[in-house]
């Protein structure tokens, strides 16, 4: 398998890709492996991260993907580049999904789009900085909106984000650390700040 | 104020164990066999009673929409399909409901699956609820290897199974027939209705798409009846809602509360109030950003509901608050929503292809005042081109914010624009000089 960054030659799904592609087949009915489309471009992608270090799907893969689910290689195309989440060129180790749509611009994205380009000196989208480790891109609404600023590393959100603990989250990755996602101000989820102030009458029996 | 004893989501903020233990001790699970052996006609008819609504936006009745399933099942399946593609801006109850209480989203498809005559479920989740996908896929898989869904689902003799498909980045695909596209490996590109999804759905089968949060409180409706259920709320507003409370309030956060809260009694009671005040408060998302804003004039007595809002040319939506202070600048967070729904345009029809983006201009020059005053009218033409011209409501839903914008807040796109004029005027003279 190539490098990161290097658009491979050849692909093929790995024993541990193969063991989901069974999997994912088994959930439509006969005659619809279409619908394994999105999963399987998903699963290359990740493929690719945990081989290579960069998430993405090259169109060898794609070529693979149609070859698997029995369809011309172009419908493969049209949907990899339909959605968003399927990178079509390299990324960096991690991936910074900036929200930036109006709740989350309400509650100060702008101040976690700065720190994000201040500690990975990456200045516009899309960009992956000059050692590998990170891509920036501007996404829509991550359905998080409670919780804003949402910065999305990879799988996971880091909710009520503000310049300070952006940076902080970043030092932490290019140390090799990977902190705890959710709120990095401590709240209980979706409850408001201080803590619930509904659902704290009850109380639940375990049932045996 | 409802009553944490009258709240169906009493996992919302995750305190508890999520997963079937838990789930079995707040009452999930309890009789399942029971409630589906009233039969499947008698639970759409609980259902209608209850006077549930679409909580995905529409606010479409639930039983109703149930009914349009064929009675018998013919020589194709009928699926249930939820949509848990939750993208609109502002709201984020789904992903509670998924990742803290699976267990009434699953009891729920059963259920409704069973009333609908449908064996076979699929829950799209957009792509980027990773972690929730895998929560909602160890219930699932709980609830296989317990009995409860499966060969035979809680023993009652109904063959259920159920599948989460993960999205991959598209706000159109909770759409409904964009999400069947998604689903069958496509473009999520909507579909021209009719045929509506009870005639040709998910593979050209009987198929009905519900809401999460729709799915998720049938069980409980059932267990506790349709007369509980229709007592909260208001008449034609049944019930309790999600409601998801984001931007300048002191503390955003989620909660369920009764359809009919007044606004401010919601954002005041649970969001900490508006920052600086109520007095602070310069207008109003009510119901996801595809619903035109409310001034604060109107903000003062509102009712939450879909009946209440619509009277005021706006809309629940998915009861997601978006709340403003006056320190927002409103035409640029409008303009943020034009980028928003040029983005997420899937191109198909021209109006909204090529209006999104028309739009999305117009609006970023507006954020400077770089205009002409007649422009505003212009501007709110070309939405009312792009309203109902479209296959799908995305192009309603990126006209409809500009067009409150405009309602509402004109003098402040005209003063915008004097300001950028004498601003250029001034740089005129001091270069003359």
């Amino acid at each position: 398998m190539a490098r990161q960054g290097a658009a491979p030659d050849s692909f093929s799904f790995d024993a541990e890709s193969e063991a989901r592609i069974a999997v994912i087949f088994a959930k439509y009915p006969a005659g619809q492996p279409a619908s394994a489309m999105l999963p399987l471009l998903d699963l290359a992608q990740r493929q690719m991260g945990r081989v290579t270090g960069s998430a993405w799907v090259p169109i060898v893969a794609m070529d693979e993907i149609a070859r698997r689910v029995g369809v011309a290689p172009i419908r493969v195309y049209e949907v990899a580049t339909f959605y968003l989440m399927f990178n079509t060129s390299p990324v960096g180790k991690y991936h910074l999904q900036v929200c930036t749509t109006t709740p989350c611009w309400l509650r100060g994205s702008e101040e976690v789009v700065h720190a994000c380009r201040r500690a990975t000196g990456i200045k516009d989208w899309k960009e992956t900085s000059a050692d590998g480790m990170f891509t920036m891109t501007e996404v829509e609404c991550l359905g998080a909106c409670v919780n804003a600023p949402v910065l999305q590393v990879n799988d996971d959100f880091y909710e009520d984000m503000d310049a300070e603990s952006t940076e902080r989250l970043l030092a932490a990755l290019k140390r090799g650390e990977t902190p705890p996602p959710g709120s990095v101000k401590g709240r209980q989820t979706s409850a408001p700040e201080g803590g619930p102030a509904t659902l704290t009458s009850l109380s639940f029996e375990p049932a045996e | 104020m409802l009553s944490d004893q009258d709240r169906i989501f009493t996992n919302l903020y995750g305190l508890h164990d999520p997963f079937l233990k838990g789930a079995r001790a707040r009452g999930a699970w309890d009789g399942t066999a029971e409630i589906l052996a009233r039969g499947h006609d008698s639970i759409v008819d609980v259902i209608k009673t209850s006077g549930l609504r679409g909580r995905g936006g529409a606010g479409f009745p639930t039983g109703l929409k149930w009914s349009f399933m064929p009675k018998e099942i013919g020589t194709r399946p009928h699926y249930l399909v939820v949509n848990a593609d939750e993208s609109e801006p502002g709201t984020c109850k789904d992903r509670d409901i998924i990742r803290h209480d699976p267990h009434t989203l699953i009891e729920g498809c059963l259920i409704a699956a069973f009333a609908m005559r449908a064996h076979v479920s699929y829950i799209y989740i957009r792509g980027e609820f990773y972690n929730e996908a895998a929560a909602l896929q160890r219930a699932i898989d709980e609830a296989y290897a317990a009995g409860l869904i499966g060969r035979d689902a809680c023993g009652s003799g109904w063959q259920f199974d159920l599948h989460v498909h993960r999205g991959a980045g598209a706000y159109i695909c909770g759409e409904e027939t964009a999400l069947l596209n998604s689903l069958e490996g496509k473009k999520g590109m909507p579909r021209l209705k009719p045929p509506f999804p009870a005639g040709v759905g998910l593979y050209g089968c009987p198929t009905t798409v519900n809401n999460v949060e729709s799915i998720a409180v049938v069980p409980t409706i059932l267990r506790r009846g349709a007369a509980w259920f229709s007592a909260l709320g208001r008449p034609k507003n049944a019930g309790t809602k999600l409601f998801c409370i984001s931007g300048h309030v002191n503390k955003p956060c989620n909660v369920e509360e009764e359809l009919g809260i007044p606004l401010r009694e919601l954002i005041d009671t649970y969001a900490g109030g508006v920052r600086g005040g109520w007095d602070n408060l310069l207008a109003v998302i009510p119901g996801g950003s595809s619903v035109p804003m409310l001034p604060r004039s109107t903000c003062d007595t509102v009712l939450m509901d879909f009946d209440s809002l619509r009277d005021v040319k706006s809309g629940l939506g998915t009861a997601a608050v978006i709340v403003m202070d006056k320190s927002t600048d409103i035409i640029r967070a409008i303009a943020r929503l034009s980028a928003f729904y040029k983005h997420e345009s899937c191109g198909q029809c021209t109006p909204c292809r090529e209006g999104t983006g028309w739009m999305m201009r117009v609006m970023n020059r507006m954020v400077e005042g770089r205009a002409e005053p007649a422009e505003i009218d212009t501007l709110e033409q070309v939405t009312r081109q792009v309203e109902g011209h479209t296959i799908c409501a995305l192009g309603d839903a990126a006209a409809w914010p500009v067009q409150g914008l405009i309602r509402h807040f004109r003098p402040v796109l005209e003063q915008r624009i004097a300001q950028y004029k004498s601003s250029r005027a001034a740089v005129g003279r001091m270069a003359a000089e």
